[in-house]
């Protein structure tokens, strides 16, 4: 068990954690979530007493840490992978933290199978990638078999395996009976992992409550309608009947409608009554990830801001081509185009809650584009909005003169000449 | 087995189990040696040389120890690293994690890194002292003349008590940039200036370095000191000891 209370840590003027209290109980996998500088680290090493806290206390099992006899035993942490003398082996680093609790030599050969490290147990962790280092950093947590587990971002740099891993001995660690306090910027990761969840943000609390009753009280459920996308007067005139009854509507980047406050029934009603014809009709739940991202949104202290690019432009004629929205699954359908070009698009634009693109997706943008900020959308690039269609070889320098991604091309039509393969995703996939 | 000899042995594997140890303690055992072996040579060559009032004052035993002055900068770094390594890598975010008692984790660093230096030390000044003297020849002194035991075993602590200064100061700095530029030209340049200088050497020759060395002469005039020989030496434990409890201070105020 841990217990934080009225904790609060400034740095100078800033102000890391303010009056953060909760509790970690025993027997869960607690979820600790927070955007980058929200504080997750800072609590965490007050927990472990590395930082004192300007204002308030953490105890852990009614101590606190400093006071901890024995505290390996106690408590095992994760908080920084690469806190390792690199030209110390892993079998020697972990022999350094086990003599400090009198844990036998053998423990460690013990965790380092456990964490699948034996066969390089006598090397150097200097050359260990970002996962094996993530798996000695787990592996000395658990050297001392402790009750309560504190990680940092254990999933970092971690494969799909390692991921499942980590996991389900978070899982297992839990049902086991101890407490478990694990950080993540994930949502969708903890969503997976823990029961319970804490949320912070700019240092303060904003949630302590159970995944399910997470998702229960933040997320909205919605319906996608789609019109035909080749009469836009039919969907005018379901938003006029929509809103007659008083349902709210966005237009999604595809041309669909998300609409809130009508049951789905009744919006297929209207639209019959209305004379539309419907090509979609789909509940959705908004994800966990939304509901964090609504929770937090006002605390974000790193976002990153549109790149427009004006040092790289071409001085005349062709406009670098920014790589267009890369919408998976959208239509390459000319009549589409406009409307994703008002918005600043976004990948995951359809999950998101009504109100919230334009504030997240810069942000979003950077994080949906695994290539980097070249490969977000650009507003306000000349001519680019309107293309669906990227560079078609990869690693083809969108500001090279001669690209050959005809940017200038006006938006005829999906096939345009000198795109092979002419459809949306082909770019994308390529990569 | 209690808990401070649980840290101890922690401790003790992690000063073995990294290569830096063994490069710094190595490069002060030789360079100490060589070095002083090379002046040793040369002065036994040049003696007839010298003025009378140098021969007169000719201190076999000092001049032995002549390559301690480049060797101690291997001692100093061998005590920076066994500190700065804890906050360049983190490492001390797990340390202090597992031992959370602040005092007996630094007290437990000086303990095995102070009776390794010592050892390291002594080797250093007896094999100087011997083979500085089989070249110095007929100017040479035995182990057995009055005052030369003291310095041998006095050249030991010298080399001792530089390393824990720097353990010290390291605990203060955290950086083993900062502290490496702090240190190295401090015991290389400065301190040697600051001690002779006629202008500043009545405060100069108190600095742990210039105050440690007089433990190492048996000729009281090649130095001209107003205190004693393990005067000098307390001088320079004092400014250890100095270090040692400004480096608990911060370690214990700061946050990791």
């Amino acid at each position: 068990m841990i217990e934080a209370y009225g904790l609060t840590k400034r740095y100078g003027a800033k102000t890391a954690v303010y009056n953060l209290s909760f509790q970690v109980r025993p027997g869960a996998v607690t979820g600790f979530l927070g955007p980058n500088g929200s504080g997750k680290s800072t609590t965490m090493r007050m927990i472990l007493g590395l930082d004192a806290p300007t204002s308030g206390q953490v105890t852990v099992g009614g101590h606190a840490f400093r006071g901890l006899p024995n505290a390996p035993r106690q408590v095992g942490a994760l908080l920084d992978a690469k806190a390792v003398h690199g030209g110390r082996s892993a079998r020697n680093h972990l022999l350094s933290l086990a003599q400090l609790s009198g844990i036998p030599a053998r423990r460690v050969d013990e965790v380092l199978g456990v964490v699948g490290l034996q066969e390089v147990g006598k090397k150097r962790s200097k050359g260990f990638s970002l996962g094996m280092g993530q798996r000695l950093g787990i592996a000395a947590a658990l050297l001392g078999d402790p009750q309560v587990l504190l990680f940092d971002e254990p999933v970092n740099g971690l494969d799909p395996e390692g991921i499942l891993w980590v996991r389900n001995l978070m899982k297992r660690l839990a049902s086991e009976g101890r407490t478990v306090f694990v950080s993540s910027h994930l949502m969708s990761e903890m969503a997976q992992t823990a029961e319970h969840l804490i949320v912070i943000g700019r240092g303060q609390l904003m949630a302590d409550m159970s995944v399910t009753e997470f998702i229960a009280r933040n997320s909205v459920g919605f319906a996608r309608v789609r019109t035909p996308d080749s009469e836009p007067e039919q969907r005018d005139k379901l938003v006029a009947a929509l809103h007659e009854a008083g349902g709210q509507t966005q237009p999604e980047e595809d041309g669909a409608l998300r609409v809130t406050g009508l049951e789905l029934p009744r919006i297929s009603d209207l639209a019959h009554s209305a004379d539309v014809r419907l090509w979609e009709l789909s509940p959705h739940q908004a994800s966990l990830e939304e509901a964090y991202m609504r929770l937090t949104q006002g605390s974000v202290d790193y976002r990153s801001t549109a790149d427009m690019r004006t040092g790289l432009q071409q001085p005349a004629g062709a406009p670098a081509m920014a790589g267009a929205p890369a919408m998976a699954g959208a239509p390459a359908v000319p009549g589409a185009a406009p409307q994703q070009a008002a918005v600043p698009g976004i990948a995951a634009a359809p999950q998101m809650p009504p109100g919230q693109q334009a504030a997240h997706a810069p942000a979003h943008g950077a994080a949906a584009y695994p290539g980097g900020p070249q490969d977000a959308p650009q507003p306000g690039v000349p001519g680019g909005g309107t293309l669906q269609m990227r560079a078609p070889q990869p690693g083809t320098n969108p500001y090279a003169a001669d690209a050959p991604a005809a940017p200038t091309a006006p938006p005829a039509g999906p096939a345009a000449p000198g795109m092979p393969g002419g459809a949306t995703n082909e770019g994308e996939d390529a990569r | 087995m209690s808990h401070t000899t649980r840290v101890l042995k922690s401790e003790w594997t992690k000063v073995r189990s990294v290569h830096s140890t063994i490069w710094t303690l190595a490069a002060a055992v030789v360079v100490s040696i060589g070095l002083g072996a090379l002046i040793c040579a040369v002065t036994a060559s040049t003696f007839d040389d010298m003025s009378t009032v140098s021969r007169r004052t000719f201190d076999a035993t000092y001049t032995s120890f002549a390559g301690m002055s480049l060797g101690q900068l291997a001692m100093i770094a061998f005590g920076v690293l066994v500190v700065s390594a804890e906050y360049s890598t983190g490492m001390i975010r797990n340390s202090l994690a597992a031992v959370p008692q602040r005092g007996t984790f630094l007290w437990c660093k000086v303990l095995v890194a102070g009776p390794l230096v010592l050892v390291v030390g002594l080797i250093t000044s007896f094999c100087a002292f011997f083979l500085g003297q089989a070249l110095l020849g007929e100017h040479g002194v035995g182990i057995g003349d009055p005052g030369v035991l003291r310095a041998v075993v006095g050249g030991g602590l010298y080399m001792a008590l530089i390393a824990l200064f720097a353990v010290g100061i390291t605990f203060v700095l955290r950086s083993p940039l900062l502290a490496f530029a702090i240190l190295m030209p401090f015991f290389f340049l400065v301190s040697n200036i600051l001690g002779s200088v006629e202008a500043t050497k009545k405060v100069g020759q108190y600095l742990p370095d210039q105050a440690g060395t007089t433990v190492m002469s048996v000729v009281p005039e090649a130095l001209d000191r107003p205190y004693g020989p393990w005067e000098g030496l307390l001088i320079m434990a004092a400014w250890t000891a100095a270090a040692l409890i400004a480096g608990f201070v911060v370690l214990k105020k700061r946050d990791a």
